[in-house]
């Protein structure tokens, strides 16, 4: 009874994982189907990756949105961890209160409000400043670093939370300045919280179509904006040749870090310490 | 330093989230107009001397008047309460087999739960749009086990909307109830099992009583966001499904009525935002 109770787990597991992975296991062999349709197999062929490869449009989108992600995730990255550090090391400051209700409020703001907020924010504020003039790049930039900050900033505080104080407060001890003793101890055990919340915010921007499509302007239309309007006029194989693409670098760069924290931990073995 | 980390992020609150707030109240009752953007300024102050105010009650009679609102937001609500519970009853299954893995396996297997989330959201609709089309995959199962009339698609219906969104949001309730599963006391369903209790039963009265907590923490994650969706609802439910995003979406892109826009954002904001934001000011 025991034993068989034991290993009834991995069944329970196909289910779930069969659903999860259905749509992925039916975009990829698809996106080499010779057939504009995406119901019905005629042949195996490369055509849509070279249509996705000419297709200047989602080329341009896509470059666009890698640099609106990478921008708008350092942003989020610094005023994030600011925002983590005052949470989880300074106390009851003056503000808490209101300075955490900010941060929840923009966690749980859905998409639509939170698109049509920040685009009347840029309008009220092109009307009395003249900056930012009209809607792109920047603005949509500004947008995601805006959704992002708090998620940061929960990933921070929390991993912030866990870690001892005592080698910050070694350092402090030894008159280190608060700047240094952050940029020497803290930043360095916070890294992989740091990299975490950073890819987070990357993400977040790179899957976002709702606010992009609020506080865009002519010109700077983002990937999700382009494929979105795509869909809406049906499934394509070329999505799906994207799709196939984005599996197999998001399956590389997974396999590319778990062999780099395999080689990481080797290499930083101390001597006479026990290796695990 | 210290005085930095915390007047830098703050002055990023006021501006990105407090300042929008008092923006969109203000224009909630501003009046439409044809000009660029499309809504007249508050004051006026073309007569000379003190401006006149032109505020306008008018998207707010609207709101309260048509029902097409309401229903509109039951529907969200509705959407968003079913929408949890099926993540809930797909996930906790999922969650409490990864605990129940070997330890070298539930890294991995957690892992291989999170991934879809990271290859592109609309990527994944696209998949669904072409499994649920009348000739797609799914639709075709179902026509084959008589489940479905012929001729008729799962695409563009509410339960293509459904599976839509427990898909999506799927990792967040696993989250939360691994997490909590996790960390429960295997010796507790031992010493329930040595005192006879079945399987069942010390999973009954046991395990899921002390998961509750992940178990409402996966609910609101799903919820929460659940209610504003309008992705999902536009590509893959009917005209029909007219969500409160949608909505929204609706009054500013296609009706250019910024005041109406605002105003049912505001109510969106009165019922999701104010009581998450107090609740954690609180703690």
């Amino acid at each position: 009874m025991r034993g068989s109770g034991r290993r009834l787990w991995a069944l329970w597991l196909v289910p779930g994982y069969a659903f999860l992975y259905l749509p992925l296991a039916l975009a990829v062999p698809l996106s080499f189907n010779d057939s504009r349709l995406v119901t019905r197999w005629t042949g195996f062929s490369w055509r849509w990756y070279g249509t996705l490869w000419q297709d200047a449009v989602l080329i341009d989108a896509a470059l666009l949105s890698f640099r609106i992600a990478v921008l708008s995730a350092t942003m989020a990255l610094a005023l994030g961890t600011l925002a983590g550090l005052a949470l989880a090391r300074f106390g009851r400051f003056r503000g808490r209160g209101a300075f955490v209700a900010g941060l929840s409020a923009s966690l749980v703001m859905p998409d639509v409000v939170a698109g049509l907020m920040l685009l009347l924010l840029f309008v009220t504020l092109e009307q009395i400043t003249g900056w930012p003039a009209g809607r792109g790049t920047l603005t949509v930039t500004l947008a995601h670093a805006s959704l992002s900050v708090a998620y940061v900033a929960a990933v921070v505080q929390a991993r912030l939370a866990e870690m001892p104080l005592d080698l910050e407060e070694a350092a402090a001890d030894l008159y280190a300045p608060p700047a240094a003793v952050f940029l020497r101890v803290t930043a360095p055990l916070l890294a992989p919280a740091l990299l975490s919340g950073w890819l987070l915010a990357f993400t977040l921007s790179l899957d976002d179509v709702v606010v992009a499509s609020f506080t865009s302007g002519p010109g700077a239309s983002t990937l999700p904006m382009v494929v979105f309007s795509q869909l809406r006029l049906g499934p394509t194989p070329e999505i799906n040749a994207l799709a196939t693409v984005v599996i197999g670098a998001v399956t590389f760069a997974l396999a590319a870090g778990g062999v780099l924290r395999r080689y990481g931990r080797r290499r930083h073995v101390m001597p006479g310490e026990r290796s695990t | 330093m210290r005085r930095l980390a915390i007047l830098l992020p703050a002055a990023w609150l006021l501006a990105t989230v407090l300042a929008p707030l008092v923006i969109l109240a203000t224009i909630a009752t501003a009046t439409p107009s044809d000009g660029v953007p499309p809504y007249a300024p508050l004051l006026d102050w073309s007569g000379g001397g003190l401006p006149r105010v032109t505020a306008s009650a008018d998207a707010w009679q609207l709101l309260v008047a048509d029902g097409y609102y309401l229903r509109a937001l039951l529907f969200s609500l509705r959407i968003a309460a079913i929408s949890a519970l099926g993540c809930l009853l797909v996930g906790y299954p999922l969650a409490l087999a990864i605990t129940r893995a070997p330890a070298g396996w539930r890294a991995p297997l957690l892992l291989l739960a999170l991934l879809p989330f990271w290859t592109g959201f609309l990527l994944r609709i696209n998949a669904w749009i072409g499994l649920l089309k009348e000739d797609g995959w799914v639709s075709a199962a179902l026509h084959a086990a008589g489940l479905l009339p012929p001729g008729r698609a799962l695409l563009y219906t509410d339960a293509a909307m459904y599976l839509g969104i427990i898909h999506a949001y799927l990792p967040f309730a696993v989250l939360p109830i691994y997490a909590r599963l996790s960390r429960l006391d295997p010796a507790l369903a031992e010493a329930a099992a040595d005192l006879g209790a079945t399987p069942l039963r010390s999973f009954l009265t046991v395990t899921l009583p002390l998961s509750m907590p992940g178990v409402w923490a996966g609910l609101a994650l799903v919820f929460i966001p659940a209610v504003g969706e309008y992705v999902i609802p536009e590509l893959l439910g009917g005209p029909q499904a007219q969500t409160i995003g949608r909505v929204i979406w609706q009054e500013f892109f296609a009706n250019r009525d910024w005041p109406q826009a605002s105003a049912v954002a505001l109510v969106l904001v009165a019922l999701l935002v104010l009581p998450a934001a107090l609740v954690q000011r609180a703690r």
